[in-house]
């Protein structure tokens, strides 16, 4: 099952690499992760988008949690949570694909954030379904190019990750 | 008030001091200069010069192993510190604490090809419990403080601190923390008492109850406790090959170790269980076999470990106690004392009667017709002349198993061994951690013509040190497990497994200033070694080359991915 991992480490050098070197020497999956300072300097946060049994994952919380520079661990999927991911698309749009292009973005809530005779670059916020579902609705051989942030994560009401 | 500034190799120094480091293990190169040259002018402590970084790290490992303190390595940037790597990853494996000190490259220099230059931080990330580049000298003391910590507390490990070349010649007022607390850092140390409660629960209405304890129990000084807990309630119990010394061999409830050349009656006896009380262990691959056939006679399992990730890794457990395995163990013993009704003693007979039934198979046997030299009984004659009181280190291979086999240790702490990583050639520099650390007791080293090659060239430091140690070399001429397994899983297809062009080991060991001797008949066993101990070498190495069988194979074998009660006996190999 797919689990989304927030954690927050010290800021310290090399602490990504404690992290994506603890998933390869052990085997498990990671799907994206990303990672940003938070408003504490002295803090990351990062998020891990993982998949695995329950067993594996409880192995994953448990194996990140040993980690010396990582100071709390929250598997979002223990409770509500809201996800979301950024996506960045760029598609050739002649003049007859143009306005079905711009349809097709309002329709999902997404923005044309350049614009250029032959190319239009749109900016897609959702989660990550969200954004495999408006991608595979555009028409595949007129995207020229895709970068995806992988997911960010927080949880609902008062559910706080924090020191 | 006046401050003093030293220099950061100075402050190196002063930290090993405020640390009450006794030995230093390590070798000099360009980038650990300075620290070097502040190691001259002073005497708290003494450098034992390796020939070899490996053997720094494994000497420092076995001091550690030997004494309970942490082990301190000091080696040079780039091959300095690649060449330490297996001894970490060792020390790792078995969670030893060490802190070793490697030099680095010059700051400005790091990241341009220097000369000796390598990322040691990237290097050994995946094998310490963690480790640390200093950029700053005013950040020297801080950081090795926390080293010494770290690698001591929570689930003990190596710690590795790399000090580029530049910070250790800047200077800085010397500030060693008196405590260190890691906001990310807080092992748990008491169990939890309702768990507690409940083990015990189940433990004392068990009719198959089973102890089997590891390395935890050891590196926990739990040994009094858990050796308490089990007289108390009378239970069987099993030790891993790094849990021995743990529970005393010599005891009636200690059935031998289990596991892959386990003893008969303990791997029944865990696999037919119907409660376990697993101490400090991991349920490694080695131990438990495979588990789908380790749970398939359904049993309750609880288990006391200090490291959460160590719960339910491979086998689901049903009551988990995170903590200090002496603080847990001691916690039950209170709780089973304040227990009105001792009663619960008769439940188990019937299970203590069946397992005797399994001790009657004799799993330990071996045949021996005098004709040649039967390795199973050097280690036994061993046992006997030095009245089993003495450091046994080994190396990796059929004679590490045979040392555990048939060397019962009573005390923990004696048997010192690469249980999990089974690095061959740990078994000379162990053997001189072990020495150093206890100058007049008896450390013999137990090891193969193969594993002994790993590291000879510490023969020399033996010898500049005068350590005393006795090589007990079991010299069949092959690389004996690698042969077993060709023998049974391979055909007799002996790959590689030969050990052609051996050096005459005792002109080898003669020519570093040693004793050797060659025994080639069964019947110079007990004279050679009664020589070997004599007060008239007290002082002395002796390399002790026995010219074993070389057919000889170690029973019980549970074969790789197998179950715990499918041994292969003895017996039954002819079947083969």
């Amino acid at each position: 099952m797919r689990h989304i991992i927030s954690l927050l480490m010290e800021n310290e050098a090399g602490a990504l690499s404690r992290v994506s070197g603890l998933f390869s020497a052990r085997g498990y999956n990671i799907e994206s992760l990303s990672v940003a300072p938070t408003e504490d300097q002295s803090l990351s946060r990062m998020t891990i988008v993982t998949s695995g049994s329950a067993q594996i994952i409880e192995q994953i919380i448990k194996q990140l949690n040993k980690l010396i520079d990582v100071v709390k661990v929250l598997d979002l999927h223990d409770g509500d949570h809201i996800e979301r991911e950024l996506v960045l698309v760029k598609v050739k749009a002649n003049k007859q694909y143009r306005d079905e292009v711009q349809q097709l973005t309002n329709s999902y809530g997404g923005r044309i954030i350049d614009s250029s005779e032959n190319i239009l670059t749109i900016e897609f916020t959702g989660t990550s379904t969200e954004i495999d579902n408006y991608l595979k609705s555009l028409n595949n051989s007129f995207v020229v190019e895709i970068v995806r942030t992988g997911a960010s994560g927080i949880g609902r009401g008062d559910r706080i990750l924090k020191i | 008030m006046t401050t003093e500034i030293i220099t950061g190799a100075e402050i190196v120094i002063r930290c090993l001091q405020k640390e009450n480091v006794k030995f230093v293990f390590g070798y000099p190169g360009g980038a650990v200069l300075n620290i070097y040259d502040a190691i001259f002018q002073q005497k708290s402590f003494k450098h034992v010069l390796v020939r070899h970084e490996q053997a720094a790290v494994h000497a420092a490992d076995a001091y550690s192993r030997a004494t309970g303190d942490v082990g301190v390595a000091l080696v040079t940037s780039g091959p300095g510190a690649t060449n330490a790597v297996t001894g970490i990853a060792t020390a790792h494996m078995d969670s030893i604490p060490i802190v070793i000190i490697s030099g680095q490259v010059p700051t400005h220099a790091i990241g341009e090809d220097a000369f000796q230059e390598c990322d040691t931080v990237g290097i050994t990330r995946p094998c310490v419990k963690h480790n640390f580049l200093v950029k700053d000298v005013k950040d020297i003391g801080s950081t090795i403080k926390k080293a010494f910590y770290l690698a001591a507390t929570g689930r003990p490990g190596p710690v590795l601190v790399d000090i580029p070349k530049d910070i250790t010649a800047e200077t800085a007022e010397f500030i060693y923390p008196k405590n260190i607390s890691l906001r990310s850092y807080n092992p748990v140390k008491q169990g939890h008492s309702g768990q507690i409660n409940k083990a015990l629960d189940l433990l004392i209405n068990a009719q198959k109850p089973m102890v089997y304890s590891g390395g935890g129990v050891v590196l926990g000084n739990a040994s009094d406790a858990l050796t308490e807990f089990v007289k108390l309630l009378d239970f069987p119990i099993t030790n891993t090959l790094m849990g021995l010394g743990g529970f005393p061999a010599s005891h009636e409830n200690f059935l031998g170790m289990l596991g892959m050349h386990g003893t008969y009656q303990a791997n029944m006896a865990m696999q037919e269980c119907d409660v376990l009380l697993a101490v400090g262990a991991r349920f490694d691959d080695r131990v438990i076999g495979n588990p789908e056939h380790f749970l398939a006679k359904p049993k309750k399992i609880i288990h006391i470990d200090i490291d959460p990730a160590s719960i339910s890794k491979r086998v689901k457990i049903d009551i988990p106690i995170v903590g200090d395995v002496k603080l847990v163990l001691e916690d039950l013993i209170s709780a089973f004392k304040a227990l009105k009704s001792n009663s619960s003693n008769n439940l188990h007979t019937d299970w203590l009667n069946t397992i005797n039934l399994w001790k009657q198979k004799d799993c330990m046997s071996f045949q021996d017709d005098g004709t040649q030299i039967k390795p199973q009984k050097v280690i036994q004659k061993l046992h006997e002349v030095t009245n089993g009181d003495a450091f046994i280190t080994s190396d990796v291979g059929q004679h590490q198993m045979w040392a555990a086999q048939y060397y019962p240790f009573d005390k923990p702490r004696r048997w010192i061994n690469s249980g999990g990583l089974g690095t061959m050639g740990v078994g000379l520099p162990y053997a001189m951690g072990c020495q150093l650390a206890f100058p007049d007791s008896q450390v013999a080293c137990v090891t193969g013509e193969a594993s002994i090659q790993m590291c000879i060239q510490e023969l020399s430091t033996c010898k500049q040190f005068n350590l005393p140690v006795k090589i007990v070399n079991l010299n069949n001429r092959y690389m004996g497990m690698v042969r077993q397994w060709q023998e049974f899983f391979y055909g007799n297809r002996y790959a590689e497994s030969y050990m052609d062009a051996l050096p005459d080991f005792v002109k080898l060991a003669e020519s570093y200033g040693h004793i050797g001797m060659k025994i080639e008949n069964s019947s110079d066993i007990e004279g050679a070694l009664k020589e070997a101990f004599s007060p008239k070498l007290k002082e002395r190495l002796v390399f002790l080359d026995f010219i074993t069988d070389q057919t000889e194979n170690v029973f019980p074998m549970v074969a790789s991915g197998k179950g715990l009660s499918e041994m292969i006996l003895a017996d039954d190999a002819e079947d083969l």
